[in-house]
């Protein structure tokens, strides 16, 4: 079969048109996020930095806001409507993306408490039963799989996000955030959130 | 993913004591300051508060939760970034004897190290009998290709490459026995991390040797194909 030279252009044109159509839609979903999360996505509040997060974390938490298992304020208020339409693909989609993001640390915990925050992170309290969070978010915080980067993280979003726990939101989440979490003290939470906020 | 972790070197964690011995040179600085009389009663009653604050949060029931925050649930296991393994079903003498193998850095581990600093003899014995009770189903996860080859490996051995079949130690079912440890669901990435570190991991205190050392002419003559096929194989085994 041969196509006449009109054909092929018309051809050319038609796969041209589609993919620049793709791609907008695309950067459509991605400009939707960068509203909040600021245009490199190194967060801007009350938004959490995505630059740097991990893929599969991503895209578990953009499901739990569509399914509005994840169930604090700013989510019900942002993220529920900003995840209800968005495909499995297009979740994967912005994983992907800004997953290939270089995450800035925010810096701007309180100095003075790192040192305690990095004991709690590092080694625990065993005393108190309060697990060393190293075991599963890694020496950098850096997070693995399914589990968040932490380190670099917004102080206030740190804060809120371990306050929350302890508050009964996202109920459904797999343990064992709910309880760790719950088992802090809000000096504790202060002093793990300045502590990861300038983990780099 | 989990392979990355498993390739760090044994000791992930370089900078713990660093925090502990700061804080003692205070506690020096300020017993010179204000004079050995006037201490001695504030450290008592600080004692007392400390045994008091540490009989509320040191149950049994407590330190079982606190064990699962890491272990799973039902002690199953947990994949985080280090492989967690699983303690349901193990063999409480082995269970006791790693806990003290920690604490004494037989087997250098920061975290599980300042886990076992604190807990009595008693706590350790209990928490073995409560994790040797559970019996939750395999975490899973591991490839099936080699699932076949690892279970020739663990019941017949590899006579070229002097390799001693698993079973005739660990039990036909890989349940262990006494201080030789059960196998049967352990985690993939754990096993394989363990096997292939075990020079660096066990045994690692010349003054004080341990039953680890038989272990160590075995771990050392598997290939790493070798290893990852009988780690599949075990996780799968119930």
């Amino acid at each position: 079969m041969r196509y006449t030279r009109l054909e092929t252009t018309a051809l050319v044109m038609v796969c041209l048109a589609a993919s620049a159509l793709l791609a907008h839609a695309e950067s459509l979903a991605i400009r939707n996020c960068t509203w909040c999360h600021g245009s490199s996505a190194q967060g801007y509040t009350p938004a959490p930095r995505l630059a740097g997060q991990r893929i599969p974390y991503m895209e578990n938490q953009l499901l739990s806001f569509r399914a509005h298992a994840r169930n604090n304020p700013f989510s019900k208020q942002y993220m529920w409507g900003a995840a209800a339409s968005l495909s499995p693909q297009a979740v994967r989609n912005l994983a992907v993306y800004f997953s290939s993001l270089p995450p800035e640390a925010a810096n701007d915990g309180d100095r003075e408490l790192t040192s305690f925050g990095k004991t709690i992170y590092q080694q625990g309290l065993p005393d108190a039963n309060i697990a060393a969070c190293v075991a599963c978010h890694g020496p950098n915080a850096e997070g693995v799989a399914e589990i968040p980067r932490l380190g670099g993280l917004a102080y206030t979003y740190l804060k809120r996000r371990l306050q929350q726990w302890g508050e009964g939101y996202h109920p459904s989440a797999k343990a064992p955030m709910p309880r760790i979490a719950g088992n802090l003290s809000r000096d504790q939470i202060e002093a793990l959130a300045s502590y990861l906020s300038f983990v780099k | 993913m989990g392979l990355f972790a498993m390739a760090k070197p044994a000791e992930p964690y370089p900078d713990f004591p660093a925090a502990a011995a700061g804080s003692r040179k205070r506690v020096r600085r300020m017993v010179n300051r204000v004079g050995l009389q006037a201490v001695l009663p504030a450290a008592m009653l600080v004692l007392v508060v400390s045994a008091s604050g540490r009989a509320e949060s040191g149950g049994l029931e407590a330190k079982i939760q606190y064990c699962q925050d890491c272990h799973g649930p039902s002690g199953q296991g947990y994949r985080g970034f280090y492989p967690i393994p699983r303690l349901a079903g193990q063999q409480t003498e082995y269970f006791e004897n790693q806990l003290r193998a920690f604490v004494e850095r037989r087997r250098p581990n920061n975290v599980m190290a300042n886990v076992a600093h604190v807990l009595s003899p008693s706590m350790i014995s209990a928490l073995a009998a409560d994790f040797r009770s559970f019996n939750p189903p395999p975490l899973g996860g591991a490839p099936r290709r080699q699932v076949a080859e690892g279970r020739r490996i663990f019941e017949d051995g590899l006579p070229g490459a002097n390799v001693a079949a698993c079973a005739a130690c660990h039990g036909p079912d890989a349940m262990g026995k006494g201080q030789v440890p059960r196998l049967a669901s352990q985690l993939y990435p754990y096993l394989v991390k363990v096997l292939t570190n075990w020079g660096k991991e066990r045994g690692q205190l010349p003054a004080h040797p341990d039953t680890s050392f038989i272990m160590a002419p075995v771990a050392h003559s598997l290939t790493r194909a070798e290893i990852e096929a009988v780690a599949a194989y075990l996780s799968y085994l119930k």
